[in-house]
């Protein structure tokens, strides 16, 4: 993810609307990826995101000049998208709406995390190995929507509360109770899975280091 | 107050995000100094939080860039 660059931001845009129209792919070039993992999360269909990605890109573009500066150029287009995400919900209605707001935040439920008694760190270099990837996204994918996307928002994109809250339409207290019962639910199902990832103890003498 | 395990798995979430205030934030230290499992617990969820942040987790398909700025080409052009 590239920080945004709010200053970078307002410059291209006002360059762009006085016909400088070829920075606009330098301008939405950091918002891609968020674009279309929000939209994938959704859709749960690679070829679809792909194919509402574009669209949004598009109705960023044509509607640029509406972009008020009151939030932050990747909030908008997040927003955008996710309206353009909802509309193709809506159009294929044989599909499963998977509930977009099925599950309520003060619904109860079981949010107890996985219980250990000691924990080796996975490193990050671990995931060279593909298996580990394919484990987290399978887990992640196996979210509630709700609680996929905030968790996407945040902790995959990483944006704080207030442009998540913003960009998925709701409040930063739903952002902060979705995130925390995402993350318990991926401890409970990582954590005894990711275990074989962390490396070896180190050996305390140094033999044969 | 001391704290029970439920409680500070209650927080763990802000806990990691720096959102707890100081006192519940001592507490929840106080506790994780003896309680191994809380520990294991936290720094568990913590490892998987830095995980997923890596973008080796979730790649972009091949040319999905390359034909959204194809398509933003077709779009200008038509102007």
């Amino acid at each position: 993810m590239t920080a945004a660059n709010p200053e970078f931001e307002a410059d291209c845009i006002r360059r762009i609307l006085a016909g400088e129209t070829h920075l606009f792919h330098d301008l939405i070039r950091p918002c891609e990826r968020s674009i279309f993992f929000m939209l994938n999360s959704m859709l749960r269909d690679e070829t679809e995101a792909d194919d509402v990605a574009q669209e949004t890109v598009i109705k960023v573009y044509r509607n640029l000049h509406m972009f008020r500066g009151d939030s932050q150029f990747r909030t908008w287009v997040l927003s955008i998208a996710r309206n353009e995400g909802l509309g193709r919900l809506r159009k294929a209605e044989s599909r499963r709406e998977d509930s977009l707001d099925a599950l309520s935040d003060d619904q109860g439920g079981d949010y107890t995390p996985a219980v250990l008694t000691s924990w080796r760190e996975v490193p990050a270099k671990a995931l060279e190995q593909k298996e580990l990837g394919a484990i987290l996204r399978k887990a992640i994918e196996g979210l509630p929507e709700n609680y996929r996307n905030v968790v996407l928002l945040r902790d995959i994109e990483e944006m704080d509360v207030r442009e998540t809250a913003a960009a998925l339409d709701i409040t930063e207290g739903a952002v902060k109770v979705r995130l925390h019962r995402a993350r318990a639910l991926l401890q409970r199902d990582l954590a005894p899975k990711l275990k074989g990832f962390a490396p070896k103890r180190a050996r305390l003498f140094g033999w044969g280091a | 107050m001391r704290i029970d395990c439920k409680h500070v798995w209650e927080h763990i979430s802000a806990y990691i995000d720096g959102e707890v205030g100081a006192t519940l934030r001592a507490e929840i230290d106080r506790h994780l100094e003896t309680c191994e499992i809380c520990s294991a617990v936290l720094d568990s969820t913590r490892n998987v939080v830095v995980l997923m942040a890596d973008d080796r987790v979730f790649e972009l398909p091949a040319g999905f860039s390359s034909r959204l700025h194809a398509r933003l080409d077709r779009e200008m052009a038509e102007g």
